[in-house]
Order: structure tokens, then sequence, then C-alpha cells
């Protein structure tokens, strides 16, 4: 048994930011109660923002043209590298230019209904709210979005909706907003409100007298370790899927800011909501370094199936159409393969678990067009998916006009993150969380076209709207320098830290550990979660850090350019969320979005909710490291979208 | 605009330009001399006279030669500044070598060059004769026959002929993008206009050593 | 497969560098060009050896941060980034190059990866639209013609990777800069600061260190995401133009 499991339960954390009353008038009553900050006095305050991706980037660029001084960092050797620009679907926002029956109140209503009643309904119509003015302000930097012959913009509906709410830029929808934002900070930069630093990472934060007012970070290029200070710090570091060392994040985005501002006082919640998604590109081996993911648009034509007998290893084409398994079609007679996609990622793990899968190590299930080819003609099917066919194609080496493709689930978006109050401000006063770094409006479970939205909706409308409050009640009377004992002693802790790391000079390499720490968490914190399976990962995990801090080897010094240290460092951050996670995977007995519990399943294994106990976000308060964390509760309250189990049948 | 390289640019493509204009008719006055040596020497007389009595006598011709200097300077001197920068903004090379781009575009420098060097000859040959022993003021016609009639004067010629080929083929086209006239619907054929130019002009001046060769112009 | 690899190492800017040769065994067809230099790398550290450093982040061709020329070729013999490249393109017993993006713009930080922030400025220099959040009017105010908006799009997919500069003789960046002029200078939108724009953005090119132009077309050979060479006769024409315009204005 392991002692970091015997967590105690502390005071209820409370959101005592948003107003009350309608919630349609929530976001107006808070921006008016918020104090602001009379402008000639903003550029005397500081404000760090450590990322660049659609909600830093946005964050910065927005703070330094109200007249704050803005001090931002990234590791990317450019602003314009942040991994937000791989998202490929689109955006969502309730502007109902196709008059089919979307509004606000509707994209608030999916949103915390796909999130399976999890999220905060006062952000979740903020989050609705602001869609709206996102595309205005996309539009006006120039982003190129998809337009039809008038000139206007075109929609399309995504992820099973039913209205066409989804604005996009072809496959690049991500990229091209993120270059809007970096456009925007570009802009700010050169007028000097904003002091970028790339290559730089945030190693820790400081927190002196209980407040944010700086960080610590290290150059990758000098591997000089430097202190940063300010008013307020805001955290805009992405997500955490690396954890599972497998994912469609970027080879380098990690948790290292999250986890080291949670170490420092920050609440972390719902670490146990990950998001899987259902058509990546399977692994091919043991080299795999990362998956790509395919859009979700593929289920709209593309058949979803399996062989029926198990160890069925003929090729794809000689497999007779009645000894074929259209299983999501059989189970979900209503939805078939357009099922949400925690649904039809678990029902893959299913059928390759039964031995069904296809590919190497029987890891995939295909994803078949011939009926598409068939009955649409080449041509269209080229015209609608020929950018996915294409880049399948490259990595496979496979026609998917021929041979059906292979897709399998993987791990692509962390509905979890840092607590965060309506404000967005974290348990610590003056540490901010934005984007997919903070625990966000997306609940348990994220629905296609989000996650772009909820990025730039902090970064860009949200958060300069309340940060004033903040700056405003809260003048910093004394400077902090590094010569203060605080940071003094954050310093030497993150000197120390790297210090160790190099001086272990084990056999085995930062990537092997993560690795492995990765099997285990995709094995039993992945895609379906047991308690037996989750206590045993907390055995594991711990027996791997130990192993980490005897073996691991990182060549070179900390003076230089060291990408092994860079990796070690960010593996020491794996091996402690990795714990929270399956944690709070362990003491969450219920299923709920992305979340499954396979102890709560309905008898015909669907997840199952939990609302009379479960009902609530989870917020962690770290102790040590290895010891049982407190779980402070806030509890969920529905006045507007009264829960409901999910069915898909 | 001189100070950017988009504008040197720019200005070589003028430049270019106007000396393409001026080879093509170069070249057609040129092949006169198939007509014989009395139609070649009045046109040569004309182009002193050309433009009286609005002109003094031989202004025409120097305000042709002046443009054409001037041409022939720009192009110069955007071209070394423009290759000097080139260079030192790739102060190294790869280590694995390839062969880049078609041969016409890794010749523009040394066309060039040669070139220049051809135009420096060719006056000191034909319109000074300073290093042309038996060369008669006046008497054009004869003197190309004499400078044909070397084996060194037909390989320098027939060299430079060539080498201005290579030039004019890249060049032309490359001034329409510089300024900005090429596009993906208008590519072909400008190419086709290029390398066709190109093609005339080289025949066209080659032609001349040829006919003296072969004793088709004696 | 069994490859024998030539690797540019270089301690750090400062440093001279040279080619090393390293042999690695093992490799399959379906690795990627960057997990075949992983699997490098994990022999290197377990030996005490310092690992390659080059770029490398999504993985899946959009970020743009990986930057390996290859056997002479930015980005190696197939259209695509490094990371999209598969080992299947190499054949049993090769010997392959691996060199940095070369140009004096993009100095060699270490081994293979080099500083690329020459880009980030031209970018500041004016490849953005004033458009101060908040400010925005209704995304349908203003109409924009598809014609126009596919070409905003064509030369918006631009990912800053500078495969350009690498593959260009002169280690020019017009490629880049005309990508965002381009983008940016047909959109109604983008039209206020048309002029400044191009003018500014070419100025600070220029400012950088980047050669010229001489139209080989080795950067849009280069270019993983098909920017065609068109787009720098496009931006010489908005030069031209606003250089013309720039005149009038001031007189």
């Amino acid at each position: 048994m392991s002692a970091f499991a015997e967590y105690a339960v502390g005071e209820p954390v409370v959101d005592d930011k948003a107003p009350a009353g309608p919630i349609a008038e929530r976001w107006d009553t808070r921006r008016f109660q918020a104090k602001l900050v009379n402008p000639a006095n903003r550029r005397k305050h500081t404000v760090i923002v450590v990322g660049t991706g659609l909600a830093g980037g946005a964050a910065g660029a927005t703070l330094a043209e109200q007249g704050y001084h803005v001090v931002q960092f990234c590791y990317q050797d450019s602003p314009r590298r942040a991994h937000s620009i791989a998202a490929q679907g689109g955006i969502n926002a309730a502007k109902n230019y196709r008059n089919d029956g979307d509004s606000v109140h509707r994209l608030f209503y999916d949103t915390v209904k796909g999130g399976d009643f999890r999220a905060r309904e006062s952000n979740v119509h903020r989050l609705a709210q602001i869609s709206v003015e996102i595309i205005d302000q996309c539009v006006a930097q120039g982003v190129p979005f998809a337009r039809e012959y008038g000139g206007l913009l075109d929609t399309r509906s995504f992820g099973g909706v039913q209205v066409s709410r989804t604005f996009y830029a072809r496959g690049q929808t991500g990229q091209q907003l993120l270059l809007g934002a970096y456009q925007a900070l570009s802009r700010q930069i050169a007028a000097g409100n904003v002091e970028m630093h790339p290559r730089t990472e945030m190693l820790d934060l400081i927190v002196v007298d209980g407040r944010a007012r700086g960080i610590v970070a290290r150059d990758l290029i000098t591997g000089k370790i430097e202190t940063y200070f300010a008013d307020a710090v805001v955290l805009a570091s992405g997500g955490y899927g690396n954890v599972f060392y497998l994912s469609t994040n970027a080879m380098n985005s990690n948790a290292t800011a999250v986890w080291r501002a949670h170490r420092r006082g920050a609440y972390f919640a719902n670490p146990c909501f990950t998001q899987i998604h259902p058509t990546c590109i399977p692994r091919t081996g043991d080299h795999q370094s990362k998956l790509t993911l395919m859009s979700e648009s593929l289920r709209n034509d593309g058949r979803i199936w399996v062989p029926k007998a198990k160890g069925d290893t003929r090729p794809a084409n000689e497999i007779p159409e009645d000894e074929r398994d259209y299983y999501l079609e059989r189970i979900y007679p209503s939805f078939g393969n357009l099922v949400p996609r925690d649904i039809a990622s678990r029902a893959a793990k299913n059928v390759c678990d039964e031995g069904r899968g296809v590919g190497p190590g029987g890891q995939g299930v295909y994803l078949d067009f011939a009926d598409a080819i068939k009955r649409m003609g080449k041509k269209k099917v080229e015209a609608k998916y020929g950018n996915l066919f294409d880049m399948y194609a490259r990595i496979t080496d496979e026609d998917p006009y021929k041979t059906p493709m292979r897709i399998y689930p993987a791990v692509h978006y962390t509905m979890g993150g840092l607590w965060v109050d309506y404000d967005l401000q974290t348990t610590v006063p003056g540490l901010f969380a934005i984007g997919e770094a903070n625990f966000s409006d997306h609940g348990a479970n994220r629905l296609g076209a989000s996650a772009l939205m909820q990025g730039l909706a902090d970064g860009y409308f949200v958060l300069p709207s309340t940060i004033n409050d903040y700056l405003a009640r809260n003048p910093h009377k004394d400077e902090v320098s590094a010569e203060h004992p605080v940071v003094r002693e954050v310093m030497s802790e993150t000197e120390d830290r790297l210090a160790r790391l190099l001086a272990v000079d084990g056999d085995r390499t930062p990537d092997s550990f993560h690795r492995e720490l990765g099997e285990v968490m995709w094995e039993f914190c992945g895609m379906a979660r047991s308690e037996t399976g989750l206590r045993k990962a907390l055995e594991r995990i711990p027996q791997i850090r130990d192993e980490f801090w005897r073996r691991i080897k990182v060549p070179g010094t900390g003076e230089e350019f060291n990408q092994s240290l860079e990796k070690a460092n960010r593996v020491v951050d794996y091996l402690e969320l990795a714990e929270l996670m399956c944690l709070d995977a362990l003491h969450r007995a219920e299923s709920c979005g992305g979340h499954f519990r396979e102890e709560s399943q309905t008898p015909d294994g669907e997840a199952e909710r939990r609302d009379e106990e479960f009902s609530y976000a989870a917020a962690w308060e770290f102790t040590a490291t290895g010891a049982a964390p407190v779980l402070h509760k806030e509890d969920l309250v529905f006045d507007y979208v009264h829960p409901t189990q999910r069915s898909y049948a | 605009m001189w100070d950017s390289t988009v504008g040197k640019k720019a200005v070589m493509a003028t430049s270019g330009l106007v000396m393409i204009a001026y080879l093509v008719v170069h070249m057609a006055a040129n092949a006169k001399i198939f007509l014989g040596a009395a139609g070649f020497d009045a046109y040569a007389h004309w182009l002193r006279v050309m433009g009286e009595p609005v002109l003094h006598r031989e202004w025409g011709l120097w305000i042709a030669r002046v443009v054409l200097l001037a041409s022939v300077v720009a192009h110069g001197v955007s071209a070394y500044q423009l290759s000097r920068r080139d260079i030192k903004a790739r102060p190294t090379g790869y280590v694995h070598k390839k062969p880049r781009a078609t041969y016409a575009t890794r010749t523009m420098r040394w066309g060039g060059v040669i070139l220049g060097l051809f135009i420096v000859w060719h006056i000191l040959d034909l319109t000074t004769g300073t290093v042309h022993s038996g060369f008669e003021e006046g008497k054009p016609y004869s003197n190309v026959v004499d400078t044909f009639s070397t084996w060194y004067g037909n390989v320098i010629y027939i060299t430079a002929m060539l080498a201005m080929g290579l030039h004019v083929r890249h060049g032309l086209w490359s001034a329409a993008q510089t300024l900005g006239v090429g596009s993906r619907v208008r590519d072909r054929s400008l190419k086709a206009v290029a390398n066709g130019l190109a093609l005339v002009l080289t025949v066209g001046f080659i032609s001349v050593p040829v006919g003296v060769m072969t004793g088709v112009v004696s | 497969m069994k490859l024998t690899l030539r690797v540019w190492r270089q301690q750090n800017a400062d440093a001279p560098g040279a080619m090393s040769t390293y042999e690695v065994d093992g490799i399959s067809k379906d690795m990627s060009f960057l997990e075949m230099l992983d699997t490098l790398n994990e022999e290197l550290i377990v030996k005490g050896d310092d690992p390659v450093a080059f770029d490398h982040d999504c993985r899946e061709g959009i970020c743009g941060a990986c930057s390996l020329v290859i056997n002479g070729d930015a980005h190696g013999p197939e259209r695509t980034t490094t990371c999209q490249l598969h080992m299947r393109s190499f054949k049993d017993g090769d010997t392959i190059d691996i060199e940095p993006w070369r140009a004096a713009a993009f100095p060699v930080v270490k081994d293979l990866v080099v500083d690329r922030t020459a880009f980030d400025r031209i970018i500041q220099s004016g490849g953005y639209i004033s458009a101060p959040t908040g400010s925005a009017p209704d995304a349908h105010a203003t109409p924009v013609p598809k014609p126009d908006a596919d070409f905003a799009f064509e030369h918006a997919e631009c990912i800053g990777c500078g495969a350009c500069v690498a593959a260009c003789p002169n280690g020019s960046a017009m490629l880049f800069t005309s990508a965002k002029v381009n983008h940016l200078n047909v959109l109604p939108q983008g039209a206020p600061e048309r002029e400044s724009r191009v003018l500014d953005m070419v100025g600070q090119m220029d400012h950088e260190g980047f050669g010229g132009c001489t139209l080989t077309g080795e950067c849009a050979t280069a270019c993983p995401k098909g920017i065609p060479l068109f787009s720098i006769t496009h931006m010489n024409k908005e030069w031209l133009r606003a250089n013309r315009k720039d005149k009038r204005t001031a007189s």
C-alpha cells in the first residue's frame, strides 16, 4: 500500500470571484467589479508570461497593448513554434452565421454536457460568450479562415454537434491562429512593450510572502540560471500529456512550469482528466518517439472495423465482408462511427485487448474508406481528405485509397491543470494559469475545436480583464531582488537539482526512464482505469523515481546547450506528476468523460457517473515528494444545465 | 531604392532590359552584313548622322552610348555589390556539395564578367581599332571580315555570344520577376520568350563570324 | 539497416566545427529521420559521449523547428520537413551527411542547431496587422474574395523553418519574407499598412545580413510547404509599388 494514497481531505476550495446572478450577466458584472489600473501606472507593473502558445501569445500581446510591461518566455527558439500550432480541426464560436439554431447558450450547454458535468458553469458560459469576439479579433489580424465564394467565412460541423459552428483554415487552424497571436506579440516586442526570452525555460516559481513574485529560468543556450521578478506571473505552458511519453504533444512540451508552481502552493485540479484521441496513426515499434493525430473528421466517412476472429493476420483486403466486425456500428447503431472521442477510443482498446487488433503488435483498428470511395468516388474523397491521406501515406508508406488506414487512440489533451478561480488566478495570489495549463472549462472531456477557443478566450479576453483587479488591489510595496533569502533558496534548490542530475553519472538515459514511466501510465492510467491497476502504478512510480535518481546519465555540463539535461529535468517532474494523476484517478471512483473507471460502468459497458459523490473538482495540495497530498474539493453547482447520463447507444 | 537588395535588383533588371533592347537592334543591324559592304557601311554612316537636323552630327550616337554606358555601369556595380553581399551571406558552404540550379543560373556571375571583358575588347577591336592591327576608320564591313578571319577573333566572339545567350536566357526571365511582372499563369510564355530571344540573339550574332568563316561574307 | 552518419559537430558558436563519423545499426525503415538520430543519441549518452544537438519539437511537420541539411538538401531528399522524412528514403549501407543550416544570419548554436531569431525580427519589423485586442469589427464586416483568401492562405502556410535560406546559395530570406508580405498585403485588413509592411520587412531582411535573390529557385524547391517562387515576384511588385507610393506621399 502506497503511503502516497493515504491523502487527507482539507477545507473545500471556493471560487469567490464569479458573481452571483443570471449566468449571462456574470462576466459583465465581474468586469465591472474588477478594479482597474490607471493607464499611466500600467507600465510600472511587470507581468511575467510563461509560454507563447494561443493563450500565452494572446495574453502577452494584449497585456502589452494595454500598457503593462510584459516579460515573456518560451523554451522554443521562437515564440511561433508553440504546440498550439499543431491543432488541425478548427475553432468553435457561437456566431450563428448559418442561422442553424446556434447560440451562446447552446455552445454553453454543449460544452457543459460534453464535459460530462465536471466544469464550472460560470466559466463555460463566459467562454461561449467570448467565442464570438475571438473570430472577429482573428479575422482583423489577418487569420486566413476558409471562405465561401461570396467572401464570407465558411464553417463546418465538428465532433458530432448538430450545428455548424466550427471555423477553420484547412487542416491548419491552430497554425493560423497561433501565427495571428505571434504576430500581435511580435508587434509588441518591436514596440518594446514585451521583453521576449526565447530558448529560456522556467524551472521554478518565486513566492514571497505568499504571493507570486517571479520565476527562475534557465537560458538553454548558455545554461545560465537567472531570476526574473514581476508583480504577477502568468503560466501559459500548456498541458502535461507528455507524462505518457507517447502522445500527440510536441517532444519538448512539458509539465515543469505547472508542476513547480504546484510544489510552491498552487493546487492541481483533476489531474486524471486526460483526453485520448481515437484517430491517431499507430506506433510502428519501440523507436516511436511521438504519435501523430489525424483529424477526427475522417470518421465522418470512414468505417471502423477489425476482423471477427482473433489473431487474423490476413491483409485487410482478403478478409471477406462477413468476417469483419464494424464494432462501433454494431454497438452504437444510432451514432455508429461518430460516437464521442472517449467512447471510440475505449472501444478500440477493447477489441485490441480481445486480440483482434491489426498491424504491428495488434495495436490498431482499420478505418476503411472503401465504401466511401464506392459511394462518392475517389475524386470526392480526395478533395475532402486528400491532405490527411497524403500525411498517412508519408508516415506509413501505405496507400489509404487501396488499403484501409490503421488507427489507434493516443493521448492528446489534458483537461486537468492548475486550479483557478473565475479570474484564472491559482491558489497562489498573483499566479495565474491560462489555456491548457489550467484545469479549464472542459470538465472531464473536451469537445473538438474547443481547445483553441479556450486558449484564445483566456489570453485575449479573460486574463486581460481580470489580472488588473489583482494588480490594482495588491500593489507591491517592496522590491524583490536576487538577494532576498527566499529567492536565494529557490535559486539554490534549482541549481542543486540540476547539479544532482549531472552528478549521478549512471547508465540509463532520460528517455529510457520517460518511456518506462509512459508505459506504466498508459497501461494503468490510460483509457480504462481500475483500482488494482492504479494501485500497481502507485507502487511502481516511486520505484522508477528511485531508480532514476540512482541510474540517470546526463552527459556534459550545466553551463552549455545541453538537451539531455533539459530532458532529464522534465522527467523529474513527470515522475512526480504521474503519481498525482494515478491518485486522482484512484480517488475518483466514478467514470466521467475521459476518465473511465472499470468499476463504474452501466450493464452495457458505458461510463457511469456518480454525481452524488463526485460532483466536484478535485484540487490537490502538494506536501512533499512522495508524500500524500491534501484534497480540496470545489463543489460544482448546476443551475442551468441539469446533469443527465450520456447515452449514445 | 539603392539601399535595398530589392532596389538594386530592380536597377539591374531595368539596365539589363535596356541592354537587351540594344542587343536586338544591334543584332538586326549586324544582319545587314549579309546584304554586302555598301549597305552595311552606309548604315554605319547613318548612325553618325541619325537625328539630324534636330541633333548635331554624332549626337544621337553619343546619346545612345551614354545610355548604354550608364546601363553597363549600373548593371555591373549593382551586380558587384549584390554578389559581394551574397557571398558574405553564406560564408560557410556545405561539406556535401550538390550541383544546384540550372546552368544559366549558375553562370550569371562569370557570364557577366566574361561579357564585360568582351565589351571592352569589342570596342577596342571594332569601334576604336586600338587592338586591331589592320583597322580602317569608316570601313566597318572590312574590319568585321578582318576580325573574323583570325581564329582568336572567332573564338573570343563566339564564346562571348554563347555566354550572352545564357545570360539573357536567365536574365530576361529574372528581370521580369524582379520587376514583378512574372506570375504562375504567365510563366510558361515568359520562359518561352526568354529562351526564344536568347536563342535568336545567339544565332543572329554568331551568324556573322560563321558567315565570314564559310565565305558567305567576304 | 546499417548506416554511416557524418555529422557536423560544433561545441558552441565560437568553437570550430568538423564532421564526425558514426555508425548506427538496427535502423528500421519505419523510423523517422529524427528517430534515427534519437537512436544514435541514446547510444552516445550511455557511452558518456555528448549526444548530437538538433532542433525538433512537434515532429509532425508544422512547428518548423527541425532543420537539417541531409546530403546537401535542406530537409533531405523528400519535399517535407526532416521530422516527416522516413528512413525508407535511404538504403542499407548508405553514408549520410548531416549539416546545419548555413547562413551568416543563422549562426550555429551547437552541432546542428542554429539561431533563427533573425526571422522573428523580420516579422517584428512589420509582419503583422495592427489590430489591438477588442478593436475588431464583426468578422463578416469585410468580405474577402475567395481567390484573395486562398492566395493569403497559400502564403500563410510558411512554417518559418528557414529551409529557403539554407538552400539558397546566397543565404537569402526572400521566400520567407515574401510569404508573410503576400499573406497580409492581399487582405483588406492588411491594406492600411501595405506599403510600410513591405518596405520595413525588406529593410529588416537586408539589415540581418541575408543575401539577395538571384532567382535560382532553390528556396521554393526546398520549401516543405510549397511556397512558390512567384511569391518573391509578387513581393518585388509590392515593394516597387510601395516605393513609388512612398515617394508620392513624401513629396
